[in-house]
């Protein structure tokens, strides 16, 4: 039996492993490799599909356990829960991190409670300390002024979610092995009292701005409402959500579900492009945090600069349309 | 229908100090507010109790001055409030704050429905309703978008997930996290603010919600901070300036620098 493993949550969806499974193997690998000890991924589900069960040791895993259930078919907080408790009391992890879905902020610390551990959510950084085996969780904290590295010294397993997206999966190897485990739980605890009734999905043309990865907002810089067509070409260019600051919102210009700040949405994406914005304190409370930032302004002395890690100054009307024009010249 | 609503003071803005040597939070000379974020459970409680009538109790964790949280709440409309208070508490982590808020609410008695914010602003973590849902083994809804309908002893809910909604029953007693999307939050009347600067609001410590000493606080929490950095206020990235290079290049550079980073494929 492997000993301190690290385990990863595999989470689907319609029988389908989601993308985040194979993006925390990566954070996962780098923590097995420093404990030498196997990297485990855990799988619910019903029928979920094999090739997906050998893309995680494909990309990393040692270890699949896997439980199939009818009851297991679509998350219900309490039967995952209860599975996962069985299987954490049967193999004893170490280490436990899960996405930062709502699957992820849902399950984890309901499991956290019932099998007594501390977890930490949304870590942006994790390590293994050298001289004790712990696992340092890092997170920013409080509006991301600070970031605090944060340890579960005496429980186990230590549990943490990361952000999807916040990394790239491991390269997919055929020749990898590893070892499949189907694992029975005992039926009785395999129940729910919530009932699920149904499921009505979404299409959003401009994307879900709080959930989305990638962002492109505008501010007063762009003058009327028509120009927000510009914003609305870099963000499909990209595959990006469109924001806004509170000015243009309140001109009228776009709609307030688009307001990015301290009296609009909190995001929190891998991209954020800022354009026509001047960084207001206001506006910077709602995406400072966001992994890079790109700033396009005609003021140098803009405060968006500040936080900035790619800056241009110059004017919008001729920058966006350069930028547009060389992504497309790049389109593959 | 009795409805308890776990409410959060939280500082004001993003302008908080930290202890760095303890790695908590400086409350002192901040001001404090409603968890913006539980307005919204306050909120979808009361159109719950207009409809149905009943009790909401609010209950808050935090120093004496949490005080004036609860009679935010009470001058929106909620009739009864519990302040959980005591230096033993000091410190707690999402695990002790879960426990000690999960004793209470067992203190409290009979209830339908728990209902929390989505997350706190912060320590923005979510983490403290799916906690009390463990500790009380109740039915959970997490970002709950709409309360559907109530009958037979059971609540129709739909929440919000990345792909839709997704619609759930739920056996009462249970607990819902809400999000923005609920509710309009009400503002306080003078009526109410009248009520509530009247109550009575009773503060509880370790002994009264029957809590083990040794669960609370920074010795029940799990998790310790270890160490606070706080990063550069700029991030010193690179500017690109068009009075200095030509408009090709800047436009270049941005696209290698977003191919580099694998956010343009
Ligand atoms: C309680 C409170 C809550 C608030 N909440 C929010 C909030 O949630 N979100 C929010 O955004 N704001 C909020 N604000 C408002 C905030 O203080 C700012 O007023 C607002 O963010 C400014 O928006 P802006 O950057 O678009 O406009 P401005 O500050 O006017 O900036 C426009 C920028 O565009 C640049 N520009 C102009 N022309 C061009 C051009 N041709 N090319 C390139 N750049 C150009 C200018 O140099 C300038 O920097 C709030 C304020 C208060 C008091
Ligand atoms: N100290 C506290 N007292 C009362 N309720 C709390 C407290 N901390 C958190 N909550 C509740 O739990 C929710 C989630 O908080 P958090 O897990 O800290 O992000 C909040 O919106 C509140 O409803």
């Amino acid at each position: 039996m492997p000993n301190k493993s690290v385990w990863t949550f595999a989470e689907q969806s319609e029988g389908r492993l989601k993308s985040v499974s194979y993006e925390l193997l990566t954070r996962g690998r780098q923590l097995a490799d420093k404990l030498n000890t196997d990297l485990c991924a855990v799988a619910l589900g019903k029928s979920i599909n094999i090739r997906d069960i050998n893309e995680l040791i494909h990309r990393g895993a040692d270890i699949v356990y896997l439980v199939q259930h009818p009851m297991l078919k679509h998350f219900l907080v309490e039967p995952y829960s209860q599975a996962i408790e069985y299987l954490v009391k049967k193999y004893a992890p170490d280490i436990f991190i899960a996405g930062a879905t709502t699957v992820g902020r849902t399950l984890m610390p309901y499991l956290a409670i019932k099998v007594n551990t501390g977890l930490t959510a949304d870590c942006t950084g994790l390590d293994i300390e050298p001289e004790t085996g712990n696992l340092l969780q890092t997170r920013p904290a409080i509006g991301g002024n600070i970031m605090a590295t944060i340890k579960t010294p005496d429980h186990r397993p230590q549990m943490a979610t990361v952000r999807p997206k916040s990394t790239n999966p491991p390269p997919i190897d055929e020749s990898r092995q590893g070892e499949i485990i189907e694992v029975q739980v005992p039926q009785d605890l395999l129940h729910t009292k919530v009932e699920r009734l149904g499921f009505k999905s979404i299409e959003d043309d401009e994307g879900n701005l709080e959930d989305a990865e990638k962002v492109v907002a505008g501010g007063r810089g762009l003058k009327k409402a028509e120009n927000f067509d510009l914003i609305r070409e870099l963000a499909e260019k990209l595959d990006a959500a469109v924001g806004a600051s509170r000015d243009a919102v309140d001109r009228g210009w776009i709609s307030y579900p688009h307001q990015v700040g301290l009296s609009g949405k909190t995001v929190n994406p891998q991209l954020y492009i800022a354009i026509g914005i001047s960084g207001s304190i206001q506006h910077l409370a709602g995406m400072k945090t966001s992994e890079t930032i790109i700033a396009i302004n005609s003021d140098p002395d803009a405060q968006i600069f500040q936080v900035a890690d790619l800056g241009i100054v110059g004017d919008l009307f001729e920058v966006v349309p350069a930028v547009v024009e060389e992504l497309e010249k790049r389109k593959k | 229908m009795q409805i308890i609503v776990p409410i959060k003071q939280v500082p004001e803005t993003g302008n908080v100090k930290i202890d760095e040597a303890k790695g908590t939070m400086v409350r002192d000379g901040v001001e404090s507010i409603v968890n913006p974020l539980d307005l919204y459970a306050i909120e979808i409680a009361l159109q719950l109790k207009e409809k149905r009538s009943g009790k909401i109790t609010v209950i808050s964790m935090g120093p004496p001055k949490a005080e004036t949280a609860i009679r935010e709440a009470m001058s929106m409309g909620c009739d009864e409030g519990v302040l959980i208070t005591d230096r033993a508490f000091a410190g707690s982590d999402t695990w002790a704050t879960s426990y000690s808020l999960s004793k209470t609410i067992k203190k409290l008695g009979h209830y339908d429905i728990i209902i929390t914010g989505v997350r706190a602003t912060d320590g923005d973590t979510g983490q403290v309703g799916p906690g009390i849902a463990a500790f009380l083994d109740l039915p959970l809804s997490t970002f709950t978008s709409a309360v559907k309908d109530i009958s037979d002893g059971k609540v129709t809910v739909e929440r919000l997930i990345e792909s839709g909604y997704e619609t759930l029953r739920l056996p009462m007693p249970c607990l819902l996290t809400v999000i923005r999307e609920i509710s309009y939050p009400r503002l306080p009347t003078l009526r109410g603010k009248q009520r509530a600067r009247s109550k009575e609001i009773p503060a509880w410590g370790p002994e009264n919600i029957e809590a083990q000493k040794n669960l609370v606080g920074i010795n029940g929490s799990p998790v310790k901070v270890v160490k606070i950095n706080r990063p550069k206020v700029t991030r010193g990235g690179k500017i690109l300036d068009l009075s200095k290079t030509t408009l090709e290049e800047a436009a270049k550079e941005l696209a290698d620098y977003l191919e580099n980073k694998n956010l343009y494929k």
